[in-house]
């Protein structure tokens, strides 16, 4: 019995808070949009049956999704904003946690610790930051101007540019701490057997940490990537009316045009785009966990 | 290597100077007498006074604060469960369906997570409020409580519960007495972490709330949206400083209690 | 198996390849290597053998170059290699560890070396295809190291150390992770291999049954310092102080005052109302210097008469017996308390064995027995 409520108490709570939930974006994704509280004409009626429900189903607003290109560019957008940044973030990541596997053994807690603290401070907060930075008057263009590097004002905020610079700030903890765990187990004497077989320092790296780094890295990038693609408080804050990313679409179909089906539908497909890396990144981290046994 | 830690050095300052500047910059300029964020004309606290005087910010801190309490010591309990039923719960009905909704909220966007509970909740007619962004936020916090329980718990020896029990607890007893001792610390980090998840959380608590209910951060996010204002700069001075004093003061503790144990055992080794 | 006429060392026209001169390596406060002089000739199988601590990875990490020596000069074929990087030395290591690359296959680890050299890939697949041919490996060359077993991770190890044809091959306790059987078997296939390629091998290790077995000399050290170096025999026999005899071996030691008593002949008195013992040694001693007899169990005779002829003759009572199977200990306690080692082979069944417990007991051992050592 005490096991039976072990089991039951999460079990239905997660059933009904995560999995209805999804079960109802599903149907009113199917739905036909109305003016009205709620928003939407529920499309399936337990009392018609499932044959009326399947007689009347159409994929309307999943059309209305191909034939209206903001949604397909959206889409292409936000892949192409998430690679991007999560490449960026690599390369800005990979020296940081290179560097800390390398930095004597009592500093390494303290570094962690500073690689964690901007962690705990709060998201709003911290991409709230660069508004400050890139704007026109802000300090980034204060500082180029005194010194001459510039003459005009670079406008950065309210571009991609500031999206990637915010996505790279607030996700580098998630690139670093994978990778920097997979450097910390590199066996010192690994790199030491390469060089003593002729490679030089360089070779050395490429061959022999790159590769045994790469779990690393693939966590790292799936870290940053998944979440990315759906980010609405960056492209929010810091892009301009240019940046199309599918979580603020999401946001403002929601919230602005209050159209819930269509909203729903945005939500699906981005769930089904997202399940792709979702499954590979799992791959990876078992595939992991059965290397270390 | 000496070339080689020239390197390290330049890639750590620059990389800590990428993650601390704008925090830095934020905290000085929230000492800034000006209206202008941009442009220092001396120091003064008189945003920090302000700000206090803010009756909305105020309440909205209130309920944030609330809904981070609630919501996280519920999810802690719901998690730890959920980690113990994961790694020590045998074989059940469903069990992979279960294992799949414990860590796909994890990687779930927030948008979709807001946007599914939002219509739960439309849908069996719950009045939007305060109990309704416990209800969001216990749900996904949970996950992660479960995930770093479960982490605890996998690594834990077994064989600890078994002479609980052979030496005649019921299994109930045993993880009163042996097995909640030992994972304590994941516990408390569980909560800590779920604590701040809550607190931090715009999106699904922009889903969630109602009319009646405003968080600190919805509160933030429609002031910023505006552009950079120097009151928003006092307050995430603040919350930076309470997060620093926080963690700093919980890494000594740890720090603290490995030294005391290593010196024991060195104490220990020596008296054999 | 050792040929008698390999011994260059004993030939004064004979060039090292590998010479230490008063080399010197101080880690901060710590000294490693202490003004250390050592020659090394080509083909040699040469052990270091030592507890841990006592500098000898050191010196093997100072030939592969991944550390430079404080002070001296460490030649290779007549050249300081100093300033050579470890990629650009004709010399390879095989780890303690292995290091084998986990992500790359066995074949692939092999090659490793090779490709970094430039040679063409037919040359490549002949050299390795010829070294897993060397180690009994060729089934295995597209498995990954953690497929394998540890004995065959340890051949893996050597084949890529060997592949490259180094002048010089290092060997980090090359055996210490395997289990005492294969260790055993092992040791001759190094041996083997050593003989066939007629590369000089260094060989760091701190299990003295090892070191005894496969190499040409061994060199004690202790504490950054060479106690002694010779061939594995005149180690055993003819230890040069207290400290090798009683590292190598099982051996007792008496402490006693010599007095000359003939030529290079010395009478120790080692005990009150004791017999003083007889003991031949080339090593001068003055008279009534402190001296300590060294003598090996197995030298050690044990009867239940007073054997007649014996130069030196003890009564005891067996104290303890260790039964090793095919060898018997006897713990002989003295009447004054000391307790002296006698080892004889069970060339009979246990349940006809002369001596047990409590049984009084004669000792005895010859003049050339034991060597006889300075404090």
């Amino acid at each position: 019995m005490r096991r039976f409520l072990l089991i039951a108490i999460p079990y239905a709570w997660l059933t009904v808070l995560f999995l209805v939930p999804f079960a109802i974006v599903f149907k009113i994704s199917l739905s036909d949009y109305a003016v009205s509280i709620p928003p939407y004409v529920p499309q399936f009626d337990w009392a018609e049956g499932i044959m009326a429900f399947v007689r009347e189903l159409d994929f309307e607003n999943f059309i209305f999704l191909t034939e209206d290109d903001l949604y397909w560019k959206a889409y292409l957008s936000s892949l192409k904003i998430a690679i991007s940044a999560t490449f960026l973030t690599l390369c800005v990541g990979y020296p940081i946690a290179y560097g800390m596997a390398r930095a004597p053994e009592e500093w390494r807690p303290t570094l962690m610790m500073l690689i964690i603290l901007p962690f705990w401070t709060s998201f709003l907060i911290r991409v709230y930051a660069w508004m400050g930075i890139l704007s026109n008057e802000g300090y980034l263009n204060q500082i180029l101007l005194w010194t001459g590097i510039i003459n005009e004002p670079l406008t950065i905020l309210n571009t991609n540019t500031a999206v990637y610079i915010g996505i790279v700030y607030t996700y580098l903890p998630f690139m670093i701490l994978p990778i920097y765990s997979a450097l910390d187990r590199l066996d010192g004497s690994l790199i030491e057997a390469a060089e003593d077989l002729g490679c030089s320092r360089a070779q050395a790296f490429w061959l022999v940490t790159i590769p045994l780094s790469r779990p690393g890295i693939i966590a790292g990038c799936f870290l940053v990537f998944i979440p990315t693609l759906g980010e609405f408080v960056i492209p929010s804050l810091l892009g301009g009316s240019g940046t199309l990313m599918i979580g603020k679409v999401l946001w403002e179909e929601f919230f602005s045009n209050r159209d819930w089906p269509v909203a729903s539908a945005v939500a699906v497909i981005l769930l089904l785009i997202l399940v792709i890396p979702i499954v590979l990144f799992q791959r990876n981290q078992q595939k992991q966990a059965e290397a270390d046994q | 290597m000496n070339r080689l830690s020239w390197f390290n050095t330049v890639s750590l300052t620059l990389g800590f100077a990428f993650l601390y500047i704008p925090m830095v910059i934020l905290i000085v300029y929230s000492f800034n007498e000006s209206k202008l964020v941009t442009v220092w004309a001396g120091f003064s606290t008189k945003w920090y006074g302000e700000l206090l005087g803010n009756d909305a910010f105020l309440s909205a801190a209130w309920v944030t604060l609330k809904v981070a309490v609630l919501s996280s010591t519920f999810a802690t309990v719901l998690g730890t469960m959920g980690a113990y039923v994961l790694v020590r719960g045998g074989r059940f009905m469903g069990r992979t369906l279960f294992s799949g909704m414990i860590y796909a909220p994890l990687v779930m966007p927030e948008v979709i997570t807001g946007l599914s509970l939002l219509l739960l909740f439309i849908g069996i007619g719950i009045e939007r409020g305060v109990m309704t962004i416990v209800l969001a936020h216990t749900t996904f916090s949970m996950c992660y409580v479960s995930v770093v329980v479960s982490s605890r718990l996998v690594t834990f020896d077994r064989s600890l519960e078994e002479a609980a029990l052979d030496l005649g607890c019921s299994p109930a007893e045993a993880f009163r007495l042996v097995t909640l001792p030992i994972i304590a610390p994941a516990v408390i980090s569980g909560w800590l972490l779920a604590f701040t998840l809550s607190l931090d959380d715009l999106v699904i608590a922009s889903f969630t709330s109602g009319p009646s209910a405003t968080t600190l951060p919805i509160k933030i996010f429609s002031a910023v949206r505006l552009g950079v204002s120097p009151e928003i700069n006092a307050l995430s001075t603040i919350m930076i400083g309470i997060v620093t004093v926080g963690v700093i003061s919980a890494s000594l503790i740890s720090k603290q209690a490995l030294v005391r144990q290593k010196r024991d055992e060195q104490a220990a080794a020596r008296a054999q | 198996m050792q040929s008698s006429k390999f011994a260059p060392w004993d030939d004064p026209d004979a060039k090292p390849l590998i010479r230490f001169r008063n080399v010197t390596k101080r880690f901060g406060e710590f000294t490693a290597i202490d003004n250390l002089t050592l020659d090394i000739y080509e083909r040699e199988f040469f052990a270091l053998l030592g507890p841990s601590g006592c500098g000898k990875t050191t010196m093997m990490r100072m030939l592969a170059g991944f550390e430079n020596p404080t002070e001296g000069v460490i030649e290779l074929a007549g050249q300081d290699i100093a300033p050579v990087p470890p990629n650009k030395r004709a010399v390879n290591m095989m780890f303690q560890s292995y290091a084998l690359f986990p992500h790359l296959s066995v074949w692939d680890n092999i090659a490793f070396g090779l490709r970094r050299d430039r040679m063409s890939k037919q040359d490549i697949e002949k050299r390795v295809d010829e070294m897993l041919r060397l180690v009994r490996l060729e089934k295995f060359a597209k498995r990954k190291p953690h497929q394998i077993s540890g004995g065959q991770r340890q051949r893996v190890a050597l084949a890529r150390s060997l592949a490259k044809a180094p002048k010089l091959l290092l060997l980090d306790e090359p055996l210490g992770a395997l289990d005492k059987k294969l260790r055993q078997d092992t040791q001759f296939e190094l041996m083997d291999i050593q003989e066939k390629t007629g590369t000089t091998f260094v060989i760091v290790t701190h299990d003295q049954e090892e070191a005894m077995t496969v190499a040409s000399r061994v060199a004690v050290m202790d504490q950054g310092q060479l106690m002694q170096v010779s061939t594995p025999d005149r180690i055993y026999e003819t230890p040069n102080s207290v400290y090798v005899a009683d590292f190598i071996g099982d051996v007792n030691i008496i402490k006693g005052r010599a007095t000359p008593d003939g030529e290079e002949t010395y009478r120790i008195d080692w005990a009150e109302g004791q017999q003083p013992l007889i003991a031949k040694s080339s090593n001068g001693f003055a008279s009534g210097q402190t001296c300590h007899l060294a003598i090996r169990p197995e030298k050690v005779t044990i009867s239940s008469e007073r054997p007649a002829d014996a130069a030196n003759a003890l009564q005891g009572r067996v104290h303890d017996i260790a039964y090793l199977g095919n060898l018997s200990t006897y713990h002989v306690e003295l009447p004054n308390g000391t307790i002296i080692k006698a080892q004889t082979s069970n060339t009979r069944r246990i349940s006809r064995r002369t001596f047990t417990w409590e049984d009084t007991v004669w000792l005895s051992w010859t003049a050339t027995a034991g060597v006889l050592l300075a404090d």
